[in-house]
């Protein structure tokens, strides 16, 4: 009763009952109909369907490219996301647009315009392939499909904070004798590290999903270049509806539990943060 | 509220009364990738039979895409009249998983339901310059071979199939070399795409790979549409008879009311104007009239058949491409 009473908005019981009939309709049920499909299956059935060796090497891939993608992203998301609100210069507003682009784009799109750049006959592919450099239809290749979709995440999540953050505070913190790597690593950093945080997993997560644009510049050769997604289009194909649904389990699990860490991680720093202060 | 009963009444007339009067027919047509080109002439010529048969007019909507996936979307309810799909064991799905059609749905148009048949062929570059004469060619190392996810594509079952044929007429029958002779053809392939014309558009418009394993009448298209300069056909000694089957949707035909005319369609397919269309677009013709009309069009080839090699898709699919079978163990030895 006494909590109903500190909160000074009203209709708390009305927007937490229609949030989690929202939840539940757009997230909670779809999802665990993938768990009814492979409750069908028997505990073996389940482990064979699940972690054969091809299954096996394709969450490696998935979540290995997906990790780098969203690392990359991370640093250099953050030094467009610098650059844009620390700077003036003409066409900035245009930069600005670009980066959006990557979420608009239709990922097949995003797919074929990469496979053609990349591929041995095409403008980059064709500069690396002397040095014996193949970036198409490799594993490489899918590193840059999900670089490409995720950086529009952690620019617009640090960008914010970034601006809010005022310049004076960069100022008082060089007067006060901090040189240039101190005002970074002690001032900004830990402001924007949440943000940064968030971003990297909105990347990473998008990254473990994308089908769309990498599967067209992946190769999809079994053991190497076949990501998670594919094995899962793979076994629809033969009518496994509940080996398929069996994959996606375990991938939602995966994802799950990583998010959930990063979350954590998120609230022992900002913990942590708040302590210092 | 009477003249609100009236207005409710006059707008219930007006919905009613088109599909009371005219017979404005449409017919849904779920098909697979390449025969795209081959649906779009026959559509026309079928309506026009239609209407000077019957007087109606019919209207047919065709839909494209992965042969697997079409069927599983008529699986899941897609209001599909016929399905005309890439093999045999697509459209038994449809029955195994659906219900939708008898079991015995393969006996009801003549030529066990393939009112045109297909095989599989090599496409080089011009001039071919790594020598492809036949099967032996292209697994040999360092050739370079294009083809679809057998795993995902109809077409690549059908590539599958005939190198795995042809390995074992040159074995005597030995299934072991048959499995060495493929795994060599898989271990030249640097590209899987999910697709028969992801495949194409790799071979063609990305420049990689030597040779592609295609339809004949995907190659001939390609060759067509890109010139006969920049690309040659080459028939292997031996190959696969396809036979892509089509089928009355049962289930769909009688919620519609659509039976007669759903029939008459893939009927008109067996017809002397159905089999030119079917040509025309480098189907094999089943009639023997039109087959002699094109013999030149369609070169020789000894083509087996699957029901004879592997016994019939059913076995085909479970011992070589579902989990576990013959196509994985060439990747995870």
């Amino acid at each position: 009763m006494s909590k109903k009473h500190n909160n000074v908005l009203p209709g708390f019981n009305l927007s937490l009952g229609f949030t989690i009939f929202y939840l539940s309709l757009i997230v909670l049920i779809p999802l665990s109909a993938a768990f009814i499909k492979t409750s069908t299956l028997s505990l073996h059935e389940f482990w064979v369907a699940v972690a054969s060796p091809r299954v096996v090497a394709s969450y490696k891939l998935t979540f290995g490219a997906s990790l780098i993608g969203a690392s990359i992203n991370a640093l250099f998301g953050l030094l467009t996301a610098w650059v844009l609100t620390r700077y003036t210069f003409p066409g900035k507003r245009i930069i600005d647009a670009l980066v959006d682009l990557p979420f608009a784009l239709p990922t097949a799109v995003a797919g074929i315009a990469l496979t053609a750049i990349y591929a041995p006959n095409g403008w980059i592919g064709s500069l690396l392939a002397p040095h014996g450099i193949k970036v198409a239809f490799t594993p490489i290749g899918i590193v840059i499909a999900l670089t490409f979709i995720g950086l529009p995440f952690v620019v617009r999540t640090v960008q914010p904070i970034l601006e809010d953050l005022e310049a004076e505070t960069e100022e008082a913190a060089a007067s006060l004798g901090a040189n240039r790597w101190q005002t970074f690593t002690k001032i900004i950093f830990p402001a924007i590290a949440p943000a940064l945080l968030t971003g990297f997993s909105l990347a990473f997560a998008r990254a473990i999903g994308e089908y769309g644009s990498v599967i067209f510049i992946a190769g999809n050769m079994p053991m190497v270049s076949e990501i998670t997604p594919l094995i899962i289009i793979t076994k629809l194909e033969q009518y496994d509806y509940a080996g398929a649904t069996a994959v996606a389990v375990v991938m939602l699990v995966i994802s799950f539990i990583l998010l959930l860490g990063i979350n954590g991680l998120q609230w022992w720093n900002s913990r942590r943060n708040s302590r210092a202060i | 509220m009477k003249k609100s009963l009236f207005h409710i009444s006059l707008l219930a007339a007006l919905v009613i009364a088109p599909t009371a009067q005219a017979a404005d027919i449409t017919l849904l047509n779920v098909s697979y990738d390449p025969t795209r080109e081959l649906y779009q002439d026959y559509n026309t010529a079928f309506a026009k039979y239609w209407k000077a048969k019957t007087g109606d007019t019919v209207s047919i909507k065709a839909s494209h895409g992965g042969s697997g996936k079409q069927a599983r979307a008529i699986i899941d309810g897609l209001d599909a009249d016929v399905a005309t799909l890439a093999l045999a064991y697509d459209v038994d799905q449809l029955y195994e998983k659906g219900r939708l059609i008898p079991k015995d749905w393969q006996k009801r148009l003549g030529h066990n339901s393939a009112p045109y048949t297909s095989t599989i062929v090599f496409l080089v570059r011009k001039g071919n310059p790594k020598k492809i004469k036949d099967w032996d060619d292209v697994v040999k190392p360092g050739v370079s071979v294009i083809t679809p996810n057998p795993k995902t594509s109809g077409g690549a079952r059908w590539n599958y199939l005939a190198a795995w044929a042809y390995a074992l007429k040159k074995n005597n029958n030995d299934e072991t070399k048959a499995k060495e002779f493929v795994g060599k053809l898989f271990k030249n392939v640097p590209v899987l795409d999910t697709g028969a014309r992801g495949a194409t558009t790799t071979f063609v418009e990305r420049g990689i790979g030597d040779v592609l394993l295609a339809w004949e009448n995907e190659a001939f298209l390609a060759q067509k549409e890109l010139g006969p300069d920049k690309f040659e056909i080459i028939v292997p000694s031996l190959s696969i008879l396809a036979e892509p089957t089509v089928t009355v949707v049962d289930k769909v035909v009688d919620k519609r009311k659509t039976r007669a005319v759903a029939t008459a369609y893939l009927e008109y397919l067996y017809s002397e104007e159905g089999q030119e269309i079917a040509a025309q677009n480098y189907y094999r013709p089943i009639l023997d009239s039109v087959a002699k009309k094109y013999e030149k069009s369609f070169p020789k080839v000894s083509l087996v058949k699957i029901d004879e090699v592997f016994g019939g898709w059913q076995k085909a699919q479970k011992t070589h491409f579902a989990d576990g079978g013959t196509f994985d163990e060439i990747y995870q030895k």
